[in-house]
């Protein structure tokens, strides 16, 4: 049946084009949500569909469990037939999938894709059977029940308490095309109850539970949910990948590496390309090592924007925290499967490679096993060499000072004491305590005071001659260094390891904080519920105040804000909007606006804008460090496809609705048409058998007749008028042959028009007319009705098309009396009679009806008196748009 | 006829439909077997074998169109439907209906429309390689068509369009069958290049192209070739 053209569904036609051309078949999966919804019925059913309209279609195996109606459905399809497998003396029947390949259909059907296949089989389970199916080309329909999925297995079990041992990987239904069996859950418990339903084992024991009406609505809610995801999933693959349809190789997978160098962007873009070229997905990646937390804004801001151009582009994005780069990537990239890894070879000189060894050469030398690495030079070189500079760390606090002079002069009385007893003649080595100690827990600065301040009293009063801070023995210069140099080397060790658990620290809370806003998105299905949660866990990571705007009615209106209501001054919306519009970040720390105490990012999913997001700070700093924008730009991302899915979720609801809506409609006009024509049809039917049986009655009997027609007529016409009022006309447009149309219709009302002499004029290279076919004949009908109603019997009835300035003008012009004065307009009204033209009966609705219709498809209707001769004339005007001209020949 | 009378299933679930068809197709020498709703009919199939079936799609336990995929190649199928079902008239046809009938409908209609069903279905005879209508003579087999005697060139789309209507005389045929047919896969919505062939086919072989015998068009659905009677 022809539902409303769903607007987010392709059309199915281009698409079966599109699977033509590729190589693999397609998979197509009925989904249910328990047994005995009716997969495989449906399945068969549109199977036989299929095979009317001649697609090659054949069964590889389908289970009736024995239910009539499936195995009626089976009759007329062409079965393969299933191959025998022994195993302990049983025989095994299972797919014959050599025969299937052999046989070469275009479709097979394949009941229950998480079957597991006896011992002995090719494959162990039948959906390796389908992958080999769809490998080869064939397009495959198969049949699963929800619980079967992998991902869902313990979900539902958990609700349950049937644990199913036949499990399917996720990724089966990701490329396949999903249709949802559905039925309400007390329908299936009344099938069961009427044991239509084939339970199977591991079922059966717990029967009682499982199929309750509790269990079954929380089923259908997965399957629905579940396909709903995968409609969404497959949309956003289909937009990202730029309208690219295809399946993904689940196994391959492009990585790039990046760092903060600009020469990233070319590195991504690289990477995007070559995985568009073999349709795989793709990935950047940036390996934090401790070099990382030590660069500058304008370091962190190139990288950010990298990161963010990956994202644009489709990629996914990631940061990897790693002691070094080499092992981050070559780690990074074995767990994500990668097949190719692209990285960029800076011109270093040789010297510095010699010292640091090049990455490259090491993932050449085996670290990436069994990937084809891409090496792009990048012209830029590594700018500054911060790795080797030294830390100085702050300038340290007073108490560090003072707690390291006292230390020192604790010591000094300490070794004052020990020298007295004269023994132990070099103290020297006493003071690396408090060195060592400054150093490492204050900096290098602390610690090089203290070395100093050691030196001294070291000197001054240990040192001969003593209590003068010359020095007389080389020796003791030697310690003087030594001194400074473990203040120097000991401070760079414990700054450098201070700054490891910093980082370890950081990333480890910054994983955390995206997994968890991760899994707290996917739980949220209202748009508002999502905007409030945005602000609140991006506020509440990068520590400051946070607000979400996106455009409404009345443009950029402010929808969520954390901690408490915010206020946004003009400059602050003004910077908003330009981000929204600019797709660019704008206000404070950025480069546009700058005056806004606010940071505005847009939030995006692909190449459409949805918001803006706003971070400011209550104690005046600047809203977002510089080493937060990544995260920042990361959890804008993850936030941007969470509004898109909700959006698409609410979308997809609306267009369910509406079509429920629509049925409902469509439904109940059909049924009163129904109720209403039955009886006409009898009594119409048993009076044309009344006059063969009684031909001395054939007069009243054809009196009958005709009052049924018309009252069949009027039926017909109040339904036309209900649905016009009720919208509910779901016109088709097609290219329509104005000569063939009117001859169809003059050849209908034959007998209507038996008193007139009836001409249609419609010059041979008047053009076709896109119209609603039925709609069109309709007006057709009821112009030529009204025509033979007032015109005078035994004159002319002429249609007659013509062009004219703006279109073209169909014309029913008739020989009657003509229409008065001023009625043009109110004869189109509902039951609009004209003063004394009730002779012939009629119920005022038959032009109505034709302006209705023509409304209906874009026309326009008008009523005139002729000018060349006495009568009516009616005119549908088709202007331009409605018109096609015949192909040159 | 009467030796061995052919055998019509109705399949209806109105009681006074039923008795309406009976009477009728009783009286015009067939078999008349009932079926109210689609199980009987499936039954009433494999038991009565009947040659042809009217069909209500609207039946109490399923919807009609399902049954027409089973019974269509067993038997030659006429859906009976309201005039505003195009839709369903369309599925029906392409499901593999061999005709409809539009309610109310006409006893001789309905009769009509029977006699050609069954005439297709004969087995092939030469008919099924030359069809005439009126002083038209298409050639199946030498792909030639002739208007009283004369050979009439068609190009090669025309053609196709035609033989395709020839090939199963006055039966409707939608716009989907005839574009895949001629046309081939991937065409199914250019309607516009079936009007194209269709003026042209008129053009060159009815008498008086504004009053068309040979084809007639079913708005919205498709095209059937008349039949002579």
């Amino acid at each position: 049946m022809n539902l409303p053209d769903n607007p987010l569904r392709p059309d199915p036609d281009a698409l079966l084009r599109a699977a033509a051309r590729e190589e693999r078949g397609r998979l197509k999966v009925f989904l249910g949500a328990a047994p005995g919804v009716g997969k495989t019925y449906e399945m068969l059913g549109e199977g036989a569909a299929r095979r009317a309209a001649g697609t090659d279609v054949v069964v590889g195996v389908v289970e009736t469990h024995g239910r009539a109606e499936t195995a009626a459905r089976l009759r007329g399809l062409e079965i393969v037939p299933l191959q025998r497998i022994a195993y302990e003396g049983h025989a095994l029947e299972e797919m014959d999938i050599d025969a299937v390949l052999a046989r070469r259909p275009a479709l097979v059907l394949v009941d229950e894709l998480a079957h597991t296949n006896a011992p002995g089989s090719r494959h162990d389970k039948r959906w390796q059977d389908v992958e080999e199916l769809l490998d080869a080309g064939i397009d495959v329909w198969s049949t699963l029940n929800v619980q079967h999925l992998e991902s869902l297995n313990d979900v539902v079990a958990s609700f349950t308490h049937v644990r199913v041992r036949e499990t399917l990987p996720d990724r089966m239904l990701d490329a396949a095309d999903l249709e949802v069996v559905d039925i309400p859950p007390d329908e299936l418990i009344e099938r069961l109850r009427q044991g239509k339903v084939y339970v199977p084992e591991e079922a059966g024991r717990a029967l009682g539970n499982f199929f309750s009406k509790s269990n079954l609505s929380a089923l259908r809610e997965l399957a629905l949910r579940r396909a709903a995801q995968a409609v969404d999933a497959q949309m956003l693959e289909h937009v990202r990948a730029h309208a690219m349809a295809g399946t993904w190789a689940a196994s391959d997978r492009v990585v790039v590496a990046v760092s903060e160098q600009r020469a990233g962007m070319e590195l991504v873009r690289t990477a995007k390309r070559l995985a568009d070229a073999q349709r795989v997905p793709w990935t950047a990646v940036h390996i934090e090592t401790p070099r990382t937390a030590r660069l500058d804004a304008a370091d962190n801001a190139q990288l950010a924007e990298t990161l963010h151009l990956a994202a644009q582009l489709g990629g996914q994005v990631a940061s990897v925290p790693a002691e070094s780069v080499l092992a981050g990537l070559s780690q990074f990239a074995a767990e994500a499967r990668a097949t190719q890894l692209v990285v960029g070879k800076s011109s270093r000189s040789r010297w510095f490679e010699l010292r640091h060894g090049s990455i490259v050469d090491a993932l050449v030398r085996g670290r990436g096993h069994g990937m084809a690495l891409y090496v792009l030079p990048m012209d830029t070189p590594p700018p500054r060499r911060r790795a080797h500079d030294l830390h100085l760390g702050s300038w340290g606090t007073m108490g560090g000072y003072l707690v390291s002079l006292g230390l020192t002069l604790a010591v000094t009385l300490a070794g004052a004491l020990i020298g007295s007893s004269g023994t132990i003649t070099d103290l020297g080595i006493i003071y690396l305590v408090p060195v060592m100690l400054a150093a490492t827990r204050y900096g290098l600065r602390t610690g090089i005071v203290t070395g100093l301040a050691s030196s001294l009293a070291y000197n001054f009063f240990f040192i001969p001659p003593t209590h003068t801070l010359t020095i007389e023995d080389p020796r003791n210069i030697v310690t003087v260094l030594v001194l400074l140099g473990v203040a120097i080397f000991a401070s760079q060790l414990a700054a450098r390891v201070r700054e490891h658990a910093l980082q370890a620290q950081a990333s480890a809370a910054r994983s955390n904080a995206q997994a968890g806003f991760a899994r707290l998105l996917t739980a949220i299905s209202r748009p508002e519920e999502l905007a409030q949660v945005l602000c609140a866990e991006i506020g509440r990571i990068l520590g400051g105040n946070a607000v979400l705007l996106m455009p409404g009615d009345q443009g950029l209106t402010l929808h969520a804000s954390w901690p408490g209501p915010a206020h946004l001054e003009m400059l602050d919306m003004a910077a908003a909007r330009w981000a929204f519009e600019n797709d660019q970040p704008a206000g404070r720390g950025s480069d546009t606006l700058t005056a806004s105490e606010w940071l505005f990012h847009p939030i995006a999913a692909g190449q459409t804008c949805l918001g803006v997001f706003g971070l400011s700070r209550s104690d005046a700093r600047a809203p977002v460090r510089p080493d937060q924008l990544p995260l920042l730009l990361s959890l804008l991302d993850q936030g941007g496809l969470a509004l898109e899915r909700i959006a698409l979720e609410a979308q997809m609801a609306e267009l369910v609705q509406v079509r429920e809506r629509d049925r409902l409609r469509q439904t109940l006009l059909s049924s009163v048409s129904h109720d209403l024509r039955t009886p006409l049809t009898t009594m119409l039917g048993s009076l044309a058998e009344l006059r063969a049986s009684e031909p001395a009655q054939a007069g009243l009997l054809a009196q009958a007749r005709g009052a049924g027609e018309r009252l069949h007529r009027f039926v017909g016409n109040l339904l036309d008028m209900v649905r016009i009022e009720a919208g509910a006309l779901h016109g088709t447009t097609e290219p329509v042959d104005l000569a063939e149309a009117v001859a169809a219709v003059l050849e209908d009302m034959r007998a209507v028009l038996s008193g007139y002499t009836v001409e249609a004029v419609i010059p041979f290279d008047t053009p076709m007319v896109m119209v609603d076919p039925q709609l069109f004949q309709h007006c057709l009908l009821n112009l030529l009705d009204n025509a033979a109603k007032h015109g005078d019997p035994g004159r002319e009835i002429t249609v007659h098309a013509h062009r004219t300035a703006s279109g073209i003008d169909l014309d029913v012009l008739d020989a009657g009396p003509g229409i008065p004065e001023g009625e043009e307009e109110r004869i189109f009204g509902t039951f609009a009679r004209i003063e004394g033209s009730d002779r012939k009966g009629g119920s005022g609705l038959g032009l109505a009806i034709v302006k209705g219709f023509a409304q209906a498809m874009g026309l326009t209707v008008s009523a005139a008196n002729r000018e060349d001769a006495a009568g009516a004339r009616f005119t549908l005007h088709f202007d331009h748009d409605h018109l096609k001209e015949w192909p040159e020949e | 006829m009467s030796a061995n009378p052919v055998t019509v299933l109705i399949v209806d679930d109105e009681p006074a439909i039923r008795r309406l068809f009976h009477a009728g197709l009783t009286r015009a020498g067939y078999r008349v077997v009932e079926a109210a709703t689609a199980r009987e009919a499936m039954a009433a199939l494999d038991i009565d074998k009947p040659e042809v079936v009217l069909l209500d799609l609207g039946l109490p336990d399923r919807d009609g169109l399902e049954l027409i995929p089973l019974m269509a190649g067993r038997t030659a199928v006429l859906v009976v439907s309201a005039r505003d079902e195009t839709a369903q008239k369309i599925a029906a046809l392409d499901l593999g209906a061999d005709d409809y009938v539009a309610k109310p409908f006409d006893s001789e209609e309905v009769l009509a429309r029977i006699r050609t069903a069954l005439r297709r279905r004969l087995p092939e005879g030469p008919a099924g390689q030359q069809v005439r209508v009126g002083a038209v003579e298409i050639d199946l087999m030498a792909r030639a068509v002739r208007k009283a005697g004369t050979e009439v060139h068609l190009t090669p789309k025309e053609y196709g369009f035609l033989a395709e209507l020839a090939r199963n005389p006055g039966r409707v045929i939608t716009h989907a069958q005839l574009l895949r047919a001629v046309w081939g896969p991937g065409h199914d919505d250019d309607v516009e290049y079936l009007r194209v062939a269709a003026r042209g086919v008129r053009r060159k072989l009815e008498d008086k192209p504004s009053e068309p015998i040979l084809l007639r068009n079913e708005p919205g659905v498709g095209y059937r070739l008349t039949m002579g009677d």
